[in-house]
């Protein structure tokens, strides 16, 4: 097949992409839409295979039959609770091809007489460096979430300047390379510090940061791919790839903004360490008291709501409670209490992860209440559950200058008439910061795992 | 086609994507910003095709044919695994469950 053929056949699966992401802009469609997408991808790979395969076929067969039988699998196997760390490996993988695609052009290119020309070794360096980063910090991102190593921040003195040191002298190779000085050692150096920076750069970012950090990785996978178009001269890499990064960007700031925090702290400043100051203030926390309360209890002023809200957050990912949220809520339905969830855009471990827990649990999508349209109706609920959330509901966010969360949009389940708060101890959460929600009088605490909570209080209202 | 024509032709074509990603982007709702995630992930899988290339062009020496197939197997794992995560997770959103199924 010619490359003018190909390169025509090449806009199936451009615009399949597209529409793929425009279906996305409904839940009513959207699966559909990801099944277009699908399809483009297989009309892209056949095409490919056509116009270059020839030789190694047996070759591509096996390679994809690994891959792709590896992917099939994780896939279908992963709870809906370990999403987060799967989009970030399959991120990881792609981010990896690119730089590996790098490596190998350059090295197809560079025995004399070749030399690649400026925009060629620039797509290289480009690509292989930010392959390298999103490969190496996607699986650092996936390590973290899987738990494999701590989810708190790791730090170090010395950690920024370091790391900007290091990504200053990477940019500086990769400058070098593009401008001809055209070694493939200096491309290794540029990929393995690439990759060691990706490491370093993810490593102290805490977990509740973990939504900025997977679109952003994702956007970087996005545009490695997108710059390897043009090592390759190929239409679809540049065009899909570069329709990824947009989204990443795009929902990176996002993140960004529904933290109110710049991506540069929140890259850069170490979320969770407790300012003195902040400490001091809240250490004032102390003097309240915090009401306990038993299922019993709590049953009683759920059934005889009119309107109770739930508000999840990362702790329901981990005691995998959504079904049990779900059966609770049906139940109060069929009692005539008006039932919705609040869902804080950061909640949980990657940006839209609540909703996508309880939709699994079969919660109808219309209930589930985006911060700007949950607020306004928490003054006349009458019980605002919190399943696993801190930081999303912590007031301090509204009043406390010294708070390391200060002016980040909250829920303001404070204004419901009372506030249940289920959680496993009193330990801070995630970030350690104290949170003068439990001293609210209208709060009560229930606490113990979240699943065996919701499953008593299931029991409880039945019993009603 | 010359090759600076050629150019400057692929960088239109990027900063158009970039316009046009921004667009259809902007109109997902938060309720879909995880499937957004997985399924923009599975739609740079589309670097598998790079990878085939790469690995096509394996006769020109082992290291070119053992990095292609990395690729490749990376590649299609990113493709198939972003696209049935992403499919998982949006078959689970409906807007109404069948009334009373309450058999747990």
């Amino acid at each position: 097949m010619s490359t003018r053929v190909a390169d025509a056949l090449y806009l199936i699966p451009i615009i399949s992409f597209i529409l793929a992401l425009r279906f996305l802009s409904n839940p009513a469609h959207a699966r559909r839409g990801n099944q277009i997408g699908a399809a483009g991808m297989l009309v892209a790979i056949a095409v490919t295979w056509i116009k270059a395969g020839g030789g190694s076929w047996w070759a591509l067969v096996l390679a994809m039959a690994i891959g792709g039988g590896f992917g099939a699998v994780a896939a279908r196997k992963v709870r809906m609770t370990a999403m987060p760390q799967m989009v970030a490996l399959f991120n990881g993988v792609g981010g990896g091809a690119a730089a590996l695609i790098a490596l190998a052009e350059l090295h197809r290119i560079l025995p004399p007489p070749g030399r690649p020309t400026y925009d060629v070794s620039t797509a290289i360096a480009l690509s292989g460096l930010i392959g390298a980063i999103s490969f190496a910090g996607s699986m650092v991102a996936f390590a973290k979430l899987q738990e494999l190593i701590g989810g708190r921040p790791i730090t170090y003195p010395g950690q920024n300047v370091g790391n900007i040191v290091l990504l200053v002298g990477l940019v500086v190779f990769a400058i070098a390379l593009a401008a001809g000085v055209q070694d493939q050692w200096l491309l290794w150096v540029v990929v393995g510090g690439g990759a060691l920076f990706g490491v370093l750069f993810v490593l102290p970012i805490g977990g509740a940061d973990m939504p900025v950090v997977i679109s952003l990785l994702n956007a970087f996978t996005g545009l490695a791919v997108a710059i390897g178009g043009f090592e390759l001269q190929n239409n679809v890499l540049i065009v899909a790839g570069m329709l990824v990064g947009a989204s990443g960007t795009l929902l990176t700031l996002l993140m960004g903004r529904a933290m109110n925090r710049s991506i540069g702290n929140l890259l850069f400043g170490a979320f969770g360490q407790v300012t003195a100051e902040a400490a001091a203030i809240a250490a004032g926390t102390d003097g309240g008291t915090v009401r306990s309360a038993s299922a019993e209890d709590v049953a009683v002023m759920l059934a005889y709501a009119h309107k109770v809200v739930f508000v999840p957050g990362y702790g329901l990912a981990v005691a995998q409670a959504q079904h049990d949220v779900r059966q609770l809520a049906d139940l109060l339905e069929e009692k005539g209490v008006e039932v919705s969830y609040a869902i804080h855009p950061v909640a949980g471990r990657m940006p839209g992860h609540m909703n996508v827990l309880l939709a699994e649990a079969n919660v109808p999508y219309p209930q589930l209440k985006e911060m700007d349209e949950a607020n306004p109706e928490f003054s006349r609920t009458d019980v605002a559950v919190v399943v696993g959330a801190n930081d999303v509901v912590n007031p301090d966010a509204r009043a406390n200058r010294g708070s390391p969360i200060y002016g980040m949009p909250i829920l303001n389940v404070d204004d419901a008439q009372a506030v249940v708060v289920l959680k496993r101890s009193m330990n801070p959460g995630f970030a350690g910061i104290e949170n003068p929600l439990f001293y609210n009088p209208k709060t009560v605490m229930l606490f113990g795992d979240a699943k065996e909570s919701i499953t008593k209080l299931v029991a409880d209202v039945k019993s009603l | 086609m010359s090759h600076s024509m050629l150019l400057v032709f692929e960088v239109t074509i990027l900063v158009l994507a970039i316009f046009l990603g921004f667009e259809v982007i902007s109109k997902v709702p938060t309720l879909l910003h995880t499937p957004l995630m997985s399924g923009t992930n599975a739609i740079h899988g589309i670097v598998v095709a790079g990878a085939m290339i790469v690995l096509a062009s394996g006769h020109k020496g082992p290291f070119i044919w053992i990095i292609g197939f990395l690729a490749v197997v990376l590649g299609s794992a990113n493709v198939v695994g972003g696209f049935v995560v992403t499919d998982r997770m949006l078959e689970m959103f409906k807007k109404r469950e069948p009334p009373k199924r309450d058999e747990q």
